[in-house]
């Protein structure tokens, strides 16, 4: 990236919620666990960090495109890896990688990955 | 209270992604501090503002913790909680100055009002998880109180909110250290002794402390946003520090409708902060900008929270209406598609509400670019008499390019020039004799 300014700026990252699968058969989450999330997300919210979020349907609703050369498959869900599957995500604007981390890890889940990738602010994007 | 509670380290320690690899567990302490310190900070001082009473004990008693973080933390680990750890560590402190304060005032026989605030001080074990919200919204209030000059609010905003180092805030502001130091002291002395309460202003006191607050946010977000001095045309950080305690401040105050006002024209400003500086870093007018490079996620988060703004209802305020006048610009996908007649209403509510010669000159443009520049021009040379103006470089720079499009090039060319002399910005200044030239040049080709 070309650096327009001398100085630190801020930077955003996008939280990959690697849940797995949600089959139609699973469970619901219990109530307490659906307050501890909401709870967690209102204060998120409230220190400014959460810029965007959303839960991600079943990947049984989700396609595919298969790019090589100039052919396109397209493949219909539901998808095969079903423990990397991502559930959701959110856009946190925050001022390093230590300071989400840190936000993550006060994140009141029992299981799953969560991953945290920056944002490059590329041109033109 | 989970104080004490410290846990070896909860870093996945084999995966091969952990972060930090490679680092040694004290420099990754170092940071992870340093990280929760940013989020910590303001919550904490907050708490103990209300308890101790005054923002520079709280701040002291705030830095102590964090003292005693860097000593512990590097060799027993983060603790699982660290806000709570924190919290229980100052709350120590807290209270033993509450007893030598008392041991004191027994003396002084002015035992009744500590003793309360004491007991405040030893609730803090049940309160500690309860929500900090009215704390941290009486600290805002505090910080940008009248009683304190402009530049010891936005000082002070910044570090007890903001939780910014005061190198950091010195040199944001481009000035030497000691002056925001000297700032800070001195704002933190000004409030104690004004005896500034913690409080959320209530009745009609609110609406003129609330507007205090605006401008405090305002100010640092448009020095970031067109720095008044220095070399860079922008300073994104400083944008990036005020949206966030406009967000902050939109979710403590959720009822006000010019908070989101103000958070919308942030939001909108800033979508175009990428936009506004060229390949070389100089500044890139409205009307010129790239607009594919403006953020199309702050522009939606703007148009939200105006729409914020207007659902709270009532007349719109003057942050709601240059919301609205920015909106305006994100709206349109070319230059030429700006609703110009519609900005220059809106300026015409702005001058109402609040009158000043430099939202004149705005609205002078917009006339112009709607009804012809004659009709610009006559606005702008109404306001030549006014001495709030005579330094302020931007009526010379309106007024060449509305002359230049009347085909008055040597005129044009000496009031762009006459800008060039008036800004304190060196990119700006380079633009503006560049204007200057392309006038000259103009002469020349006939």
């Amino acid at each position: 990236m070309r650096k327009l300014y001398q100085e630190e700026t801020e930077m955003r990252v996008l939280i990959l919620a690697k849940e797995g699968e949600q089959s139609a058969a699973a469970k619901p989450p219990a109530a307490d666990a659906m307050a501890a999330y909401q709870k967690f997300n209102e204060e998120l919210i409230k220190a400014g960090v959460v810029i965007g979020a959303g839960r991600l349907s079943p990947s049984a609703q989700g396609k595919r495109v298969r790019f090589d050369g100039k052919k396109r498959t397209v493949i219909d869900g539901p998808f095969a890896e079903s423990k990397e599957l991502v559930a959701g995500y959110w856009l946190w604007q925050v001022r390093s990688i230590d300071e989400a981390l840190e936000w993550l890890k006060r994140a009141p889940y029992d299981g799953g990955i969560f991953e945290i990738r920056e944002i490059s602010m590329s041109e033109g994007v | 209270m989970c104080e004490g509670a410290l846990v070896i380290d909860r870093r996945d320690g084999d995966a091969p992604e952990a972060p930090g690899r490679g680092e040694t567990a004290a420099t990754e302490a170092h940071r992870a501090i340093e990280a929760i310190w940013r989020i910590e900070s303001a919550r904490l001082i907050a708490r103990l503002a209300r308890v101790v009473g005054d923002i520079g004990t709280a701040e002291e008693l705030a830095q102590d913790a964090l003292v005693a973080a860097l000593e512990q933390w590097p060799a027993a680990g983060v603790p699982e909680r660290p806000g709570a750890w924190l919290m229980g560590t100052a709350k120590h402190r807290a209270i033993d100055l509450i007893r030598r304060r008392q041991a004191l005032e027994r003396r002084h026989e002015e035992l009744g009002r500590d003793v309360e605030r004491a007991q405040e001080g030893l609730d803090l074990d049940t309160a500690i998880d309860e929500e900090v919200g009215d704390d941290l919204l009486g600290l805002i209030f505090a910080a940008c109180h009248p009683v304190l000059s402009k530049d010891a609010r936005v000082a002070l905003t910044l570090r007890v909110l903001g939780g910014l180092t005061t190198e950091e805030i010195a040199r944001g502001f481009l000035v030497p250290v000691s002056t925001i130091a000297q700032r800070i002291v001195r704002a933190k002395r000004t409030l104690a002794e004004a005896h500034v309460r913690f409080e959320v202003p209530g009745g009609p006191e609110r609406v003129a402390r609330l507007a205090s607050v605006l401008e405090v946010i305002y100010l640092i977000f448009n020095e970031g946003y067109s720095a008044t001095a220095g070399e860079d045309w922008v300073r994104p950080a400083l944008c990036e520090e005020a949206l966030r305690l406009g967000r902050i401040l939109a979710e403590l105050a959720p009822t006000e409708p010019e908070v989101h006002g103000l958070v919308a024209l942030m939001e909108i400003h800033a979508s175009r902060l990428r936009a506004r500086v060229g390949p070389s870093g100089e500044p890139v007018l409205l009307l010129e900008q790239d607009r594919s490079n403006w953020d199309r996620l702050l522009i939606r988060r703007g148009l939200a929270a105006l729409e914020r703004a207007e659902r709270l209802g009532g007349a719109m305020g003057p942050y709601a209406l240059q919301a609205a006048i920015a909106a305006c610009h994100a709206r349109a996908a070319t230059a030429a598609e700006t609703d110009w007649p519609r900005i220059a209403a809106l300026y015409d509510a702005v001058a109402q509400l609040a009158p000043s010669p430099v939202v004149e000159l705005n609205r002078a443009v917009a006339v112009g670019m709607a009804f012809g520049p004659a009709a610009g021009l006559d606005l702008v040379d109404a306001l030549i008499p006014d001495p709030s103006l005579q330094a302020y470089h931007l009526l010379p720079a309106v007024r060449g390019d509305l002359l230049r499009k009347l085909g008055r090039s040597e005129e044009a060319r000496a009031e762009f020039e006459r800008a060039a002399s008036l800004t304190q910005n060196a990119r700006e200044r380079e633009l503006l004799q560049r204007r200057a030239a392309e006038c000259a040049a103009d002469g020349i080709v006939g």
